[in-house]
């Protein structure tokens, strides 16, 4: 797994050695261009892991960018109208994440999305305090975010 | 083409800074200023960041230094959120009269600040 980002990124720089030109998006043309010619080389080895990866890692990206210019733009509507639709609430979230890494990226992720926040982790590293803006259903809160954000968060990460 | 570009992340950026602005004036109780305004302003700042990164391509200290910026920012800003709504909810400060639940009260540890799950004796 570190081998092979290892070996992309040294295929990166190579691209940008031969090209000279030291861009962002020549940078990531070359990272493309090293990606494939390892696919296309792996393509008889047992491990697979890495390529199925770097594109859930790019699917989980764009995921998280569209939630959050979604709530934004709720969080917004409520903002400059006269009246207030919030229900804000504390939820207590089980989660499935188990170690530190899991805890960190996953409460990270969900406060970073508008309306919910990360109020307290427990001491048993069991349950989340979060503080939701709109709750409208307890159960489908948590359902949204298991389905969502910590199915795909645990999917890369084991 | 890069023009249009950086003007429309430029305009959503200042208007996300914008909101959280409105936001802090408007909100009803110290969790929900809270709430709105680290998001909005990571959103927005991580916005303009991108923008100075595309105005200058072909200076790669500022590429290099505007997405280190913007990493460092979404990497902090949710743990200082995350220890002020702590600490405020230690003193007691007051929620809005709307809320509908609160699955934190009573949970804290008054002494110690420890905080349980709810699940200790719980067979699950």
């Amino acid at each position: 797994m570190v081998k092979q980002f290892l070996m992309n990124l040294l295929l990166a720089f190579i691209w940008v050695a031969l090209t000279g030109v030291l861009y962002y998006t020549n940078f990531l043309f070359g990272f493309a261009v090293g990606f494939f010619l390892m696919w296309l080389m792996n393509r008889n080895e047992s491990d697979h892991r890495y390529f199925t990866r770097v594109p859930k890692i790019i699917g989980f990206f764009l995921y998280f960018l569209y939630e959050m210019i979604k709530a934004n733009i709720q969080v917004a509507y409520d903002m400059v109208t006269p009246k207030f639709f919030m229900k804000p609430g504390i939820v207590k979230y089980p989660m499935n994440a188990k170690s530190e890494v899991e805890i960190n990226l996953l409460s990270t992720v969900i406060s970073l999305t508008p309306g919910t926040l990360i109020l307290d982790v427990s001491e048993d590293r069991k349950v989340l305090y979060i503080h939701v803006m709109y709750l409208k259903n307890k159960e489908q809160f948590i359902q949204q975010i298991k389905d969502g954000f910590e199915r795909k968060l645990l999917e890369i990460l084991r | 083409m890069t023009a249009i570009l950086i003007g429309i992340l430029c305009t959503i950026g200042a208007l996300a800074i914008l909101i959280a602005a409105i936001g802090i004036l408007r909100m009803p109780d110290f969790y929900l200023r809270l709430s709105v305004t680290v998001k909005a302003a990571t959103l927005g700042g991580g916005l303009l960041l991108l923008c100075a990164a595309f105005y200058f391509p072909d200076e790669v200290s500022v590429t290099t230094k505007a997405l280190a910026i913007i990493f460092f920012l979404t990497l902090t800003a949710p743990v200082a959120a995350h220890l002020i709504a702590r600490a405020a909810y230690f003193i007691g400060t007051e929620q809005w009269k709307g809320t509908v639940r609160d699955d934190l009260a009573g949970m804290y540890d008054k002494e110690t600040h420890t905080l349980g799950s709810g699940k200790e004796s719980g067979g699950d």
